[in-house]
């Protein structure tokens, strides 16, 4: 299964390293990444794959939570297919 | 891939347009559960309920974290409750309404849908007891709901029924007097009513369904009022195509939802309705559309126009984007749930009448409306059957709901609280309608209907 993740807050240092680290450390594969600064908003977009071998969903997003207040930045999973319903026929 | 541009468009629709999935319902058949006992006949309902019903609050709380959409209420609907109950001993059915209630507690859902009867052409045994049961029946619940079909295009109107609604209109005010009448807000009046409404208090699941259906109804008001500031000014052309891209990517999520809901839950995808239903939130609301397509006020000169425009709009950016559409699909107009109508019948520009004439062009009807307390029984009939007759001449759905606030009048505000809101007390016309009301008998359907 193919999630989004999309980071949206202040910049600093270490935004990337949390969550690549978070992802790295349930199994969770990435498979694009796209990050913009913009007015010093920090925004990034993350396309994410779940895999066999990788944690449940629902405790990567737990996890991906707690980072986000931690950092004080706006992280959210999103199941890529809201995206395609959305966006493309 | 999405580029970042697409999810980050899908991201402010949620956050900042308040796009949500506005219900999952499960439509219920109890046509099994009938019984010439009305003890063992609430014991099925409430058995099959809470069966088929048991993971549906989670699995919608579920999709919504998956996919990062709000979906802000679980409900049921259910057959309408006079042909349940028809066929048993009961003399009132408020053990069944009760028994709804116990049901919609105990599955978690905040409403169950289908204390109802159809009466469009005459009563039954079960018809009788069923209406003058509602009063109570909702004063005694907290989470069931009650609608009466009165009229259709194919029935004509029963104008017995729309006199007798009036009665139990007030009656029901009354006896929920302590609570501003809040019984009212869960009563439903139809016309032409139909089977796969997933939207409250009119939701029943008719004859004509399956065993068990999920039905999906989609909002959004703050993103079709978002795109259209981006085009100010531009021709009506321009304005239409705008609100159909947009109710096409609304209607998208709600078909996703929906095929979703119904393959976890294993229940077959009945329809997605296509309503713009408001909340009481700023930024959420339907008036605000019609405003910033240039009214300064949402019932001025223009309004019925603009919501023909973005009704039909609506639905033909949305049909495309579901496989299977149906319910209500328009634009709901209650005035209590939607900021802009309210601040429009503050300040007197949005009348009864002018929302009546909106009713002929959008989804559903007269919905929503505080008038004062002390007004006659027949004056409510009265306006049930001018939206009726719309209804029925027009081949639409059309409802009443419509709140007699027992010791307010107008200039007075009424407080409901949540998705239901506030209103203020409307006027109505002070000129008696009664000997009208007093012949009864039935308005011929009209010569429209005649098509075979």
């Amino acid at each position: 299964m193919k999630a989004v993740v999309s980071v949206m807050g202040i910049d600093r240092t270490g935004i990337i390293a949390k969550v690549s680290g978070c992802l790295y450390n349930h199994g969770v594969n990435i498979l694009d990444i796209n990050q913009t600064i913009m007015q010093n908003i920090f925004t990034m977009v993350m396309l994410v794959e779940f895999k066999d071998g990788s944690a449940e969903y629902n405790t990567v997003m737990t996890e991906l939570d707690e980072i986000g207040r931690e950092i004080g930045v706006d992280i959210r999973m999103q199941h890529e297919d809201i995206f395609n319903s959305m966006h493309r026929i | 891939m999405i580029n970042s541009r697409e999810i980050m468009e899908t991201i402010k629709m949620i956050d900042d347009e308040h796009l949500d999935i506005r219900t999952i319902t499960m439509g219920i058949s109890l046509l099994d559960c009938i019984d010439s006992s009305a003890e063992k006949a609430c014991e099925k309902i409430y058995e099959k309920i809470t069966r088929l019903a048991k993971d549906l609050v989670k699995t919608g709380e579920d999709i919504s974290r998956q996919y990062g959409i709000p979906i802000i209420n679980k409900r049921i609907s259910v057959t309408p409750i006079s042909i349940v109950a028809g066929a048993s001993d009961a003399e009132n059915y408020v053990m069944f309404a009760e028994t709804l209630d116990r049901a919609a507690k105990a599955t978690g859902v905040n409403f169950i849908g289908g204390f109802s009867a159809l009466v469009q052409k005459g009563f039954t045994k079960g018809d009788r007891i069923l209406i003058e049961s509602i009063p109570e029946a909702l004063a005694k619940t907290e989470r069931v709901c009650s609608s009466v079909g009165v009229a259709s295009t194919k029935a004509g109107i029963n104008m017995d029924a729309v006199k007798l609604m009036g009665r139990i209109i007030k009656k029901t005010a009354e006896i929920t007097a302590d609570n501003d009448s809040f019984g009212c807000a869960k009563l439903v009046v139809f016309s032409n009513a139909v089977e796969d409404n997933p939207f409250m208090a009119g939701a029943f699941h008719g004859v004509g369904e399956g065993d068990c259906v999920i039905n999906v109804g989609v909002s959004g008001p703050g993103v079709v009022k978002a795109a259209l500031s981006k085009v100010k000014g531009q021709d009506f052309g321009t304005v239409a195509e705008t609100i159909k891209k947009t109710a096409f990517k609304i209607t998208r999520m709600g078909q996703l939802v929906a095929q979703e809901a119904s393959r976890r839950l294993d229940v077959p995808f009945g329809i997605v309705d296509l309503s713009l239903a408001p909340t009481p939130e700023v930024g959420d609301s339907v008036a605000y559309i019609l405003e910033e397509m240039g009214l300064e006020k949402c019932g001025t000169h223009g309004t019925t126009a603009a919501l023909a425009l973005l009704n039909d709009a609506v639905k033909k950016g949305g049909v495309m984007a579901s496989s299977y559409v149906g319910g209500l699909s328009g634009a709901f107009i209650p005035v209590s749930e939607d900021a802009g109508m309210i601040a429009a019948a503050e300040c007197g520009t949005l009348t009864l009448d002018k929302l009546e004439a909106m009713t002929c062009v959008c989804s559903v009807g007269l919905d929503m409306i505080a008038v004062p307390g002390e007004t006659p029984a027949e004056t409510i009939s009265a306006i049930i059957a001018d939206e009726a007759a719309i209804g029925m001449i027009n081949q639409k759905t059309t409802a009443v709901r419509i709140i007699p606030v027992v010791g307010k009048g107008v200039g007075e505000s009424v407080e409901f609280g949540g998705l239901l809101g506030y209103a203020p007390i409307m006027p109505v016309h002070k000129e008696s309608s009664a000997e009208f009301i007093d012949r009864g008998g039935r308005i011929p359907a009209p010569i429209h209907s005649l098509k075979n």
